[in-house]
């Protein structure tokens, strides 16, 4: 039994209503715990993407991926985890800040690549995109201050390179029974 | 494609209403019969239905036409038709879905739902049943306009009866029904992008495979539900009598492959026979074909045959891997996967493993029932017995869930598929009645048997007005123990012998079945059990027959839950429990 990583799949379903639940429902019913969900239109109309982060071991990385499958709306599954990828969370950030802090925390929006966004007389609004280590790491360093609020998506993710998926003609993989 | 019913009139074109357009579907999907309860939201298709050849059955409980429906797919291999009003209506499907989902049975069930309009405001018998049912339908659809009404039936036929089947709901709301459009019916073949019903077995795998099985000294098959869905049963034979493999089946499987076969070695599992399950640890290699490793199958998984490869030939992927690792998976349909090994695998004669196999069930075996001395008591497996021979082994039976369930399945022998029906992955309490009910219709020319216990049978018994009103003959054979026999078996073993809230108090079934215009007979001992058969054999209505057995037998061999497969149970030795003469005694027959 291979050891329970953190697992990520791109999987493109049809837009149509219900399908977020269905997906929703097959994780929780088979106790697959999902640690962030998105979903959003694809460039393919009728066609959405889903970014699922969920922890598995292989063995239970290939029943998700078949059980997925076997849902009549979803046409395409993608276990992205071992692939080269950019994973992407964005989150939104307030923060107690007064004018004697707000250089500080402008400076440390420069260290992180944030932006502040939206600014009053004694908090700020900043507003981060990256890796969700790298969003975790600016979330801490900005503890101190007190934070007022936080709001982030769950992660989205791409292959790089040269891959991509023929949405219009999804096949499955020539063996299923790799994947089985 | 479909051919259209000689008795249906061409309305290709015509406008229709969205009522009418449910019959032109489903007759266009060959359906016979349905299995329903009219109620408000449905009412249009209902006022419809008269206009089509579709014979309509109406139930006593919607749970009684989802099972129903569940026992015409079993028995016909069709798919099984049902119908039901909104809310209440629905919502009472759902144990009969569940039972068709858990055992792969295609089923479509058609519930009507509030008008579009009401959808989301709590209006009168409104259940948001697609959600309900998401979890215990293969798929379902909510139809609110009347144009989609005749694609997403012939969709939901399609799905229910491709790949591994399963049941379909389709919620159609009141406006579409009572609004028109144009009807049109695609014969083309059905495009879904997303659905992937069949999988062409790949050469490494059977390859792989193949040198497994011609390299094996201690092989057992599996037979499954599969080999019946699949229609696999002669080449299942086949290579079962090339390869000299013996069998194991579960119980969903039984009849799969024949009872009486030299090579059938009987039930595996919970309850399956002590050599099966003795077979299956010292078994250098399984080969199972359509079966899932269900935990009543396996016992302890970590000890779960220790010693052997498996090769697991399934059609779902997502079984694979699941409770048991499979060396060779072999995704694809058991028929055509048989079909590829059979002239690759090698003719072995076996004599060792085979002569090892027999050895152990000398040691553990059977119950020899037909020598057992007549002390005046009837016992369950008396009945069972007996009803196979009176009956020639050919009824189609229809088990419940319980002792009697597991007795069935060890004493009356299938040598046919599709001739034991009984819910096995859900195990629902109420199923029999109905669902011999339903196979009847499938199977007119058939002998069809309820087996239940006491307290299965009062679950749905309201369902024999069903056998009056249609005129309908099944024969019920009820194995009245007073107690809800397994659970009060379990408290035996395993709960310090405290029957809470088995005993259980039941009406007089003979004055039921007279209550009903229907023929009840009691049974006290066994003496009386064949002419009891042989006059429900030959009486023209529904008989119903109140075997009184033994009140605290318990059905043995058992592999205590989650225990490991070779630690069963087994019935005492005589003299051990002077009051129970069944024993086994080391021949079989």
């Amino acid at each position: 039994m291979s050891q329970s990583v953190k697992r990520t799949f791109a999987v493109f379903v049809e837009d149509k209503p219900g399908v977020l639940n269905r997906v929703a429902s097959l994780f929780r019913r088979r106790s697959y715990n999902i640690d962030s969900l998105n979903v959003g239109a694809t460039h393919e109309p009728g066609v959405s993407r889903m970014t699922i982060v969920c922890d598995a071991d292989t063995d239970k990385a290939r029943r998700i991926e078949a059980n997925l499958y076997k849902m009549v709306n979803v046409l395409w599954v993608d276990d992205i985890t071992h692939k080269q990828t950019i994973d992407r969370v964005l989150a939104l950030i307030k923060v107690n800040c007064n004018r004697e802090q707000r250089d500080e925390v402008l400076k440390i929006c420069e260290v992180y690549r944030a932006r502040a966004i939206d600014m009053s007389p004694d908090r700020i609004t900043i507003e981060i995109t990256g890796a969700r280590d790298k969003v975790e790491g600016l979330v801490s360093v900005l503890k101190p201050f007190g934070i007022l609020e936080l709001v982030q998506t769950g992660t989205v993710a791409m292959t790089r390179g040269m891959e991509k998926h023929d949405l219009a003609h999804p096949t499955v993989p020539a063996s299923r029974n790799d994947a089985a | 494609m479909t051919p259209a019913n000689p008795k249906l009139k061409n309305r290709l074109g015509e406008s229709l209403s969205g009522a009418q357009i449910i019959w032109e579907a489903l007759v266009r999907e060959g359906v016979e019969v349905c299995f329903g309860y009219p109620g408000g939201a449905i009412m249009p298709a209902y006022d419809a239905m008269i206009q089509y050849p579709i014979h309509h059955v109406l139930t006593r409980h919607e749970q009684g036409a989802s099972h129903m429906a569940d026992g015409y797919a079993r028995a016909s291999g069709q798919v099984g038709v049902c119908i039901a009003t909104s809310g209440p209506g629905a919502t009472n499907l759902i144990t009969g879905i569940a039972t068709a989902m858990l055992d792969s049975i295609p089923m479509v069930c058609i519930t009507g739902q509030v008008p579009s309009a009401l959808i989301g405001s709590d209006a009168f018998q409104e259940t948001d049943i697609t959600g309900c049912t998401i979890p215990v339908t293969k798929h379902n659809y909510l139809v609110t306009k009347p144009e989609q009404i005749a694609p997403t039936i012939r969709e939901a036929f399609y799905v229910a009866r491709s790949g591994r089947p399963g049941p379909v709901l389709v919620d159609i709301t009141k406006d579409a029904q009572q609004q028109s459009c144009v009807f049109d019916w695609n014969d083309d073949e059905i495009e879904l992008p997303g659905y992937r019903p069949d999988y062409a077995p790949p050469p490494e795998q059977l390859e792989e495979a193949t040198a497994l099985i011609n390299s094996a000294k201690r092989p057992i098959l599996f037979a499954g539900h599969g080999i019946i869905k699949s229609q696999a049963t002669e080449v299942f034979t086949e290579f079962v009598e090339k390869t000299n493999i013996p069998v194991a089946s579960t119980l969903l499987g039984l009849g799969g492959f024949p009872a009486t076969h030299r090579l059938n070695l009987g039930m595996m599992g919970m309850h399956g026979e002590t050599w099966v399950n003795k077979a299956i640890q010292d078994a250098d290699l399984i080969i199972a074909v359509g079966m899932r490793f269900d935990d009543r199958v396996t016992g302890n998984l970590k000890t779960y045959a220790p010693n052997a490869k498996k090769i697991h030939i399934e059609l779902d992927p997502a079984e694979i891997n699941k409770n048991v690792y499979a060396d060779v998976p072999i995704v694809g349909d058991a028929q055509a996967v048989l079909t590829e090994l059979l002239p690759h695998v090698e003719e072995c004669a076996r004599p060792e493993w085979l002569a090892y196999i027999d050895e152990i069930k000398g040691d553990s075996a059977v119950r020899d029932i037909k020598n057992l001395p007549d002390l005046g008591k009837l016992y369950a497996a008396h009945v069972i017995h007996d009803l196979y021979r009176f009956t020639e082994g050919k009824a189609l039976v229809v088990t419940d869930v319980g002792q009697h369930q597991m007795w069935e399945a060890q004493y009356y022998k299938h040598d046919y598929p599709r001739k034991l029906l009984t819910s096995g992955g859900l195990g629902t309490m109420g199923f029999a009645l109905p669902a011999a009910i339903g196979a009847k219709f499938a199977q007119p020319g058939d002998s069809v048997w309820v087996i239940c216990g006491d307290g299965g049978f009062q679950m749905t018994q309201a369902e024999l007005s069903v056998c009056a009103q249609e005129g309908i003959k099944v024969n019920v054979a009820i194995i009245n123990n007073g107690f809800l026999g397994m659970v009060r078996q379990w408290q035996q073993f395993f709960f310090g012998g405290r029957y809470v809230a088995t005993p259980l108090l039941s009406p007089d079934f003979v004055k039921i079945a007279e209550a009903h215009g229907l023929t009840g007979i009691r049974v006290e001992t066994r003496a009386e059990v064949e002419d009891a058969v042989r006059v429900a054999e030959s009486t023209e209505g529904t008989v119903v027959i109140d075997f009184r057995v033994e009140q605290e037998d318990a059905v043995y061999p058992m592999v205590p839950a989650g225990a490991n497969l070779h630690d069963m149970i087994q019935r005492p030795k005589p003299g051990a429990q002077e009051h129970n003469p069944i024993f086994e005694t080391g021949e079989d027959e």
